[in-house]
């Protein structure tokens, strides 16, 4: 990851802390109670490998039941970001983690990884079925071990997962065949029918089309799209007539640092920075 | 591009340098078939002086007394699968932990300790983890016994398990294993059901290769199976095995011995290509490609 | 584990070690029927025949790897590294079986004698020809160590660069010159492969015994039969008399542990070096 945080002067995001915490705040005077309207919170978040820092002092609200997208240059710490939020980055040796994250007001930090993870799915940039399971085994993998494991139960899961991820009807009269069998978009899918049987509440896509072709990144942004009623979805791009697609509120990261954090309308029609509107306008990147 | 030309010139020794570099190759291929050779010819050899005495008796006779022609080593041959049938017990979990912890834990100081000390153990001489298995069984239980031999054979085995183990595991993905986790499935399930699960068939080949290296361990069991001429399959007895028979025999001065002898050695030599053979053509088939 | 077996031969040879003290390690007195016990020979017979064996596989492992990595073309490369494995995993029992009743005639025969005919003035090759001896054990040795010299040599000569190559090429250098470079630079990692072999050497048993002549004995002459630790250990420890013998066999055990344990730490440590910058 290159970062070269000192040389680079930061137009003065930091000063406008209380500005872009809250990208709505225009709207929500309504609300009487914010904190339970929040899915995931960070509070100067700051994750190092090898003690460099990948992302530094990211502070952000995100909103229950809407798409957050997140997106920024190569190696602006996005993917880093993301994998901080179900404290994915333990699998990374030497890394550390400063600051706090609060999951439905609850900081993590320091709680067991497994709990977290099943609040907390995660669908990755390449599909990755488990290769030597079935399809309908890859659905309750999650299921089956964490120790659930009564046949009838399990596959309603199934039916009712693959369903739900638009894939029921392509597979259904082959579950038992591998999962290496489907298509590229189709073991997306199924990734996705894998994470959300677990019942977690916020999804994390990593980049979850870009090794697609557009007809089946049609079809999983789609899914994005239905999917708000009932999680809180944050999505890592770098395509980003895709986060203007599916996204409410968008965040833009840059070497490490979070630039502008805004609704996603306004994030590309008339961001508040210098530094965003270059970056959207493709100026560089 | 004349410049340089000019500068270096035609090399004066080219000739020379050409010799030596047909000589230096010419010897490297010598080399490669001298190595050869002695395979082929204790290949060939075994088979012709060991297919001719290997039939049904061989499998399904004991041992004739000297003097007798006919017997077989039937004992002998139910012993190794005893005796590797105990050394796998032993050795095919302790070598396949030890795989998991190295590989999938292999930040820690713990694991890097642990693979050198398996590499250093698979080259301490198997006579030595014999005198170990004598020291720590066959002395307080006072005789030589199926135990110990079997024993010694499940040390031996480790570092071949575990370092197959290690390499098949780094050959999963880590996209498979942050899946795993990213659904709320802990580490050591993750290792255990969903990463070596992904690697079994690598492993299991490595477990054959184990147990073929194993079927052919003498010195080991020289003092702790010691083995035995006659029927036996309590395992806190002595017991017969295929190479310490082959031993016995070869250094016995009766003719018939020595055929039967041969005859051990090509059935140790055949297990043996065999399951290179099998291992190589499943790993090719598996990971040829990359 | 490595600690266990440690410390179990340290507990059992400490009968033999009270009794004799370092002396154990210089007398080349090994009598089980006076309880008199020095490991001198056993000692002398595993170095002369290890080293030998290393001396003589050696170029030829290297030999070999180069072959296989550099020179082979690619069809018969994965058959020939094929053989070579096979080569590692026959059982010892059958080198030794094969030892005794092809190659020690053999060597008796025709090898020994043209040995001493031509080069009988010097002091290794005199005396009497018995067939087995050092000469003949460290020959099979060295055949039984080349595949696990070339192994190593030719994953070292792997984990060097190609650019390296053509950047020799490309200065001009003939093929061996570009693959000379390449085994300077690999030079640590074949070291720590001719190691590890000298290490299977030492340890090695079931060959040795049957091959090398088995009797305590120090002669300049490579004809000659000799002793080492692995063989009489082998030999003498099931039927061993008295807990001063057993003792005194543990102890030749722990010597033989220690030179192996030392010697494959170092070879690892050395092939680590070079594999890890790769």
């Amino acid at each position: 990851m290159e970062l070269r945080n000192e040389s680079v002067k930061m137009p003065e995001a930091a000063a406008d802390d209380t500005e872009i915490l809250n990208p709505d705040h225009d709207q929500d005077d309504a609300e009487t109670d914010k904190a339970s309207k929040i899915a995931v919170q960070t509070e100067s978040l700051s994750v190092f490998f090898n003690e460099r820092p990948a992302i530094e002092d990211i502070s952000l609200k995100l909103r229950r039941n809407r798409v957050t997208a997140i997106i920024g240059p190569s190696g602006c710490g996005k993917s880093t970001f993301l994998r901080a939020l179900n404290l994915m980055h333990e699998m990374t040796p030497k890394s550390r983690v400063i600051g706090r994250i609060r999951i439905h007001g609850k900081d993590i930090t320091s709680s067991s990884s497994v709990d977290v993870r099943k609040k907390v799915g995660m669908v990755f940039q390449k599909p990755n079925p488990f290769p030597t399971m079935s399809i309908y085994d890859n659905v309750v993998a999650g299921l089956r071990l964490n120790g659930k494991r009564r046949n009838s139960e399990l596959d309603e899961i199934v039916e009712r997962n693959l369903k739900h991820a638009g894939l029921w009807e392509e597979v259904k009269d082959r579950l038992k065949a591998p999962a290496l069998s489907l298509s590229g978009g189709q073991q997306q899918r199924l990734c996705i029918s894998r994470t959300i049987a677990v019942n977690p509440e916020i999804i994390l896509m990593d980049e979850p089309t870009s090794a697609l072709d557009p007809i089946s990144t049609a079809k999983i942004e789609e899914l994005i799209y239905n999917f708000k009623s009932e999680y809180s979805i944050i999505i890592v791009t770098h395509n980003m007539q895709q986060a203007a697609r599916v996204s409410d509120s968008t965040a833009f990261l840059y070497l490490g640092k979070l630039i502008e954090f805004s609704k996603t309308r306004r994030m590309f029609t008339n961001p508040k920075e210098k530094l965003t509107e270059e970056y959207v306008t493709g100026k560089f990147g | 591009m004349s410049t340089p030309a000019k500068i270096y010139g035609p090399p004066k020794n080219l000739a020379r340098r050409k010799f030596t570099n047909s000589l230096m190759i010419t010897l490297c291929v010598v080399a490669g078939v001298v190595t050869i050779l002695p395979l082929l010819y204790i290949f060939f050899y075994t088979t012709k002086s060991g297919l001719s005495s290997v039939n049904i008796d061989f499998f399904t006779q004991l041992p004739k007394p000297v003097g007798e022609s006919g017997g077989g080593m039937a004992n002998a041959i139910v012993g190794s699968i005893i005796l590797i049938g105990l050394g796998s017990l032993v050795g095919i979990p302790v070598g396949i932990l030890a795989g998991i912890y190295v590989s999938e834990y292999s930040k820690s100081i713990v694991s890097t300790i642990v693979k050198f000390t398996t590499d250093v153990l698979s080259g301490i001489p198997s006579i030595i983890v014999g005198i170990f298995a004598y020291g720590i069984i066959v002395l307080p239980m006072k005789r030589f016994s199926a135990l110990a031999g079997g024993f010694a054979l499940g040390i031996l085995m480790i570092p071949t398990i575990t370092k197959v183990t290690e390499e098949m595991l780094r050959l999963v993905p880590q996209t498979l294993r942050e899946a795993s986790l990213a659904l709320g499935v802990s580490r050591w399930k993750t290792s255990l059901f969903v990463v070596l699960k992904t690697a079994s068939s690598g492993i299991i080949t490595g477990i054959l290769l184990a147990i073929a290296r194993a079927a052919g361990e003498t010195a080991p069991l020289l003092f702790t199976s010691f083995g035995n001429s006659f029927w036996q399959t309590s395992i806190d007895q002595p017991m017969a095995a295929l190479p310490l028979q082959i031993f016995s025999y070869a250094i016995s001065p009766y003719e018939e011995w020595h055929r039967q002898a041969w005859a051990g050695a090509f059935v140790l030599i055949f297990l043996v290509f065999v399951v290179n053979l099998l291992v190589r053509y499943v790993t090719r088939s598996k990971y040829g490609a990359s | 584990m490595v600690i266990l077996i440690a410390l179990e031969m340290y507990k059992d040879s400490a009968e033999s070690r009270e009794m004799f003290g370092f002396g154990f390690i210089f007398s080349s007195e090994w009598n089980p029927v006076t309880e008199q016990f020095g490991a001198l020979p056993f000692i002398f017979g595993t170095v002369v025949s290890s080293l030998l064996a290393l001396l003589l596989s050696l170029p030829v492992s290297i030999g070999v790897a180069v072959f296989l990595s550099e020179i082979a073309p690619s069809s018969i490369r994965s058959p020939f590294s094929f053989l070579i494995e096979i080569l590692a995993a026959i059982p010892s029992i059958i080198y030794g079986f094969w030892g005794i009743f092809v190659f020690a005639p053999f060597m008796r025969n025709t090898v020994q004698p043209f040995l001493q005919s031509y080069f009988g003035f010097l002091p290794f090759f005199q005396g009497v020809i018995y067939g087995t001896g050092l000469l003949t054990a460290s020959i099979i040795l060295a055949i039984m160590i080349t595949p696990i010299i070339t192994a190593v040599t030719r994953d070292v000569l792997k984990a060097i660069p190609v650019s390296q190559r053509e950047a020799a090429y490309a200065l001009g250098a003939t093929k061996w010159e570009a693959i000379k470079m390449a085994l300077l630079n690999a030079k640590s990692g074949i070291l720590g492969g001719a190691v590890l072999g000298l290490g299977r050497a030492i340890g090695e048993t079931m060959a040795v015994t049957m091959v090398i002549g088995n009797k305590a004995q120090i002669k300049a002459s490579l004809f000659e039969p000799a002793y080492s630790m692995a063989s009489v250990i082998a030999n003498e420890f099931a039927e061993a008399s008295g807990s001063l013998h057993i003792s005194a066999l543990i102890e030749v055990g722990l010597i033989l542990f220690g030179v192996t344990f030392v010697i494959n730490s170092l070879a690892r440590l050395l092939i680590y070096s070079v594999t890890r910058n790769a």
